[in-house]
């Protein structure tokens, strides 16, 4: 990000550089990695006392606030922090432009995708109970 | 006045190919790896989930698919990419303090990683077989 003798006093100021976003991306993928740790330690803690168990009982487990707000934190986290990571991949190797364009449009897509899916799934058991 | 050299074959640039596979650049690699994995894995996740909402019947199909030798298989695989990347994504973090650059304390850290993530895929999975009976 060097805002050269060329740049006006505004863009050295704003030091947005040529992606126009700064460091909201680096920042944002940093933020969700750390959620990301305990997130995810509680994930594999819920699908490991949720394995065997019968439906009504998965039901039950999975439905119940404290578990399906941890859920829905996971879920937010990892998709937010998902779609950032192969944003990354695709600007690595995908060069052509036009089929770049479309690869992240289908990233965000899949990514938002995902995300409202388990999350519905999730609302849908915490109300039926 | 003096004849051109025949032009000397080397690498244009520092190409990945030119470099003795180290263990914290492949370490990187599978760090990229084990991420896309667990993107496209999260369509397990949203199955189970939606499998779980919709009812009894859906529920016992994924069931049953994930207790096959196949979903066994894919289900480890995914719980070591996920204890991988995260132990990677904590190298990061630690990166990101500045710390950890030292040349064998990127080593030590790239080896904890891998030891890590193994060794805590080993236990969930013993867990999850001794205590609760394993994936039925």
């Amino acid at each position: 990000m060097v805002a050269g003798r060329m740049s006006t006093p505004l863009a050295r100021v704003l030091g947005l550089g040529s992606a126009k976003s700064g460091t909201e991306h680096f920042w944002r993928q940093r933020l969700t990695a750390v959620a990301n740790v305990p997130l995810t330690v509680a994930f594999v803690v819920i699908v490991v006392g949720l394995l065997g168990r019968n439906h009504a009982a998965v039901v039950q487990i999975l439905g119940s606030p404290l578990v399906a707000i941890i859920m829905l934190l996971f879920i937010a986290s990892i998709t937010t922090h998902m779609r950032i990571g192969m944003q990354v991949i695709i600007e690595d190797y995908v060069h052509d432009e036009v089929t770049k364009f479309f690869l992240l449009m289908a990233n965000t897509f899949f990514a938002v995708a995902v995300a409202l899916a388990c999350a519905f799934a999730i609302l849908m058991l915490s109300f039926k109970v | 006045m003096a004849e051109t050299k025949a032009p000397v074959e080397r690498p244009l640039s520092p190409h990945l190919f030119i470099y003795k596979p180290m263990l914290t650049m492949t370490m990187s690699i599978v760090h990229r790896v084990t991420g896309a994995g667990l993107y496209f894995g999260t369509l397990l996740m949203a199955w189970w989930l939606i499998a779980a909402a919709s009812g009894p019947n859906s529920y016992a199909g994924i069931g049953s698919f994930m207790s096959s030798f196949f979903g066994r298989i894919i289900l480890f695989g995914y719980t070591w990419a996920l204890i991988h990347h995260m132990l990677g994504g904590i190298r990061h973090l630690i990166w990101d303090t500045g710390h950890g650059f030292g040349p064998q304390e990127r080593e030590r850290l790239a080896v904890a990683t891998l030891i890590g993530s193994i060794a805590w895929t080993i236990i969930i999975w013993v867990v999850g077989y001794l205590f609760m009976g394993g994936p039925r």
